[in-house]
């Protein structure tokens, strides 16, 4: 083993050719299965103050200092087989909600800004937004006075309002989610009393639906 | 079939040193690992929180942020910019590595070296040989590959798969099926190949190794003239080609590759002390003229010392 090893350019080039071969060969299978496993499920949301999903799953380390944070044990670091993507942090509302503390521990304890840590209130937080999905199950649907969803709401009267409506010729009142003031903390979902909620809190982009353009290419 | 506790590359060195002295760096290490998983499970276990977060990320007493060198270096090829208590931790690491030796984290940190090591003694005792050699440059290309693959998802690519995270975060934060992979890893390193993940593949450890190229603390083969060419060293050591430049070459005699774990079992085997853990710009120690060799019996001619 004298003297610095000597080779020859083609075999230098062929050595090249074969590792970056390999390296790419690597890198898109990695690319496909991360692909494949980065679809957050709509049940999992984030803690609040996170960045959108896609910014989020580039920042996030998944270092659990949120869930530590966290004085209720909302959150927690995914599993393989959970809802959001393998080690990074979600809540289960109808298990366990958020309780939208005042000075946001989770978001404040973030070292990488997946989490916005200036977040100035939790208000304005954007974990989702509660979508009261069973118009047929709802008891207040039903002609009820539940409203159980509208009395647990820490946004009271603001982010669900109570609003007289008529269904079959019956007055009822039915529970109304305002967008701009719910926060999709979950508290509602957690409380709702049928089987399976019938108020659920949705990522913004899946609760809403929004402006776009309709088949036909004109603006909606 | 599985007998006396230790390997036998340190038959030679228990028999001329005693116990202690032969395991004197792999019971420190061991207890670093085990301290080092401690603090980060005091918190939820136990409601203790020196540290919180894990080895991605963590906040010491806090106030000092850690965060994972090479898990910084995926975001920011993903995409994401750069925050400055990230940036900070992931200074403080690379520093903390840049002394104490670059894949020190590999063998004095990592959980999943122990799971490796368990695999390689379950190997060696059960005499299973089976070795599909790979190339060592694998987990280079491997790291490659997970900092192209951040670039094109724009998500931290490794951390969906990587074994070492779902190890650290099984212990730290509960039981899921990440433990599978770890399982893998032990199987990977017991019936497949000799040190596969550690010495192979871990694309971990690849990024400390590149750290290691240029840290100070160091194994040397200070006294090399002391050699007796048994071997033990070789045997015993997780990536045995760092060794032979520094104990036969006629250079320095650091061991300067990256590729060293700074583990100190070279140090443990070494029936005539010819290693010490010591720094990068140690020298041969004089005086060190072929030695004594207690209940050593060299397998070839000694190793020509300096003065040939």
């Amino acid at each position: 083993m004298a003297g610095p090893r000597r080779i020859t350019r083609r075999a230098a080039l062929g050595e090249v050719a074969r590792v970056g071969g390999a390296a790419c060969l690597a890198g898109l299978s990695l690319t496909a299965l991360v692909s494949m496993a980065s679809r957050a499920d709509a049940r999992a949301l984030r803690p609040p103050g996170a960045l959108p999903e896609d910014d989020f799953l580039s920042a996030c380390v998944r270092c659990g200092l949120c869930v530590e944070a966290c004085p209720y044990d909302t959150l927690s670091l995914a599993e393989w087989g959970d809802e959001a993507a393998v080690g990074t942090p979600f809540f289960t509302p109808r298990d366990v909600p958020c309780f939208m503390c005042k000075d946001v521990p989770c978001a404040r304890a973030c070292p990488t800004g997946a989490l916005d840590r200036e977040i100035p209130d939790i208000r304005q937080a954007d974990m989702g937004v509660a979508v009261l999905v069973g118009h047929e199950t709802c008891l207040n649907y039903k002609g009820l006075n539940c409203s159980i969803c509208h009395r647990v709401c820490p946004i009271r009267n603001e982010a669900i309002t109570l609003e007289k409506g008529e269904i079959n010729g019956r007055a009822v009142v039915l529970p109304v989610v305002h967008s701009d003031k719910c926060t999709g903390c979950g508290t509602c979902e957690k409380h709702c009393v049928t089987g399976h909620a019938s108020i659920r809190v949705l990522p913004r982009d899946l609760g809403l639906g929004g402006e776009g353009r309709n088949r036909a290419g004109r603006a909606t | 079939m599985i007998g006396r506790l230790d390997l036998d590359a340190r038959q030679q060195s228990v028999a001329a040193r005693g116990w202690w002295r032969s395991h004197k760096w792999w019971l420190l290490r061991r207890t670093s690992q085990i301290a080092a998983m401690a603090v980060f499970m005091l918190g939820p276990w136990a409601g203790i929180w020196l540290v919180r977060g894990n080895f991605a990320s963590s906040d010491v007493l806090g106030v000092l942020p850690l965060t994972d060198p090479y898990i910084l270096l995926q975001s920011l090829a993903a995409g994401h910019g750069l925050a400055l208590t990230a940036l900070v931790g992931a200074g403080l690491i690379v520093a903390l590595y840049l002394i104490a030796g670059g894949r020190a984290y590999c063998s004095w940190v990592c959980p999943v070296n122990v799971v490796t090591d368990s695999a390689h003694w379950l190997r060696e005792k059960t005499g299973l040989t089976r070795d599909r050699k790979l190339d060592r440059r694998t987990r280079v290309v491997i790291l490659a590959a997970t900092l192209l693959a951040a670039f094109l998802t724009g998500r931290i690519a490794w951390e969906f798969v990587n074994p070492v995270s779902m190890m650290q975060r099984g212990l730290i934060t509960g039981v899921g099926l990440g433990w599978g992979l770890v399982l893998a890893v032990f199987l990977l390193d017991l019936f497949v190949a000799r040190r596969a993940w550690c010495s192979h593949l871990c694309p971990v450890g690849a990024f400390y190794g590149v750290v290691g190229r240029a840290s100070l603390t160091r194994v040397a083969a200070t006294r090399r003239a002391a050699c007796t060419d048994c071997a033990a060293c070789f045997n015993i050591c997780p990536e045995p080609h760092v060794i032979a430049p520094a104990l036969k070459g006629k250079g320095s005699p650091v061991i300067r590759s990256g590729d060293c774990l700074n583990c100190g079992a070279c140090i443990d085997s070494c029936p005539v002390d010819v290693f010490r853990m010591t720094h990068r710009f140690a020298g041969v120690e004089e005086g060190a003229a072929p030695a004594r060799r207690r209940a050593v019996t060299p397998r070839r001619a000694p190793a020509a010392g300096p003065a040939r």
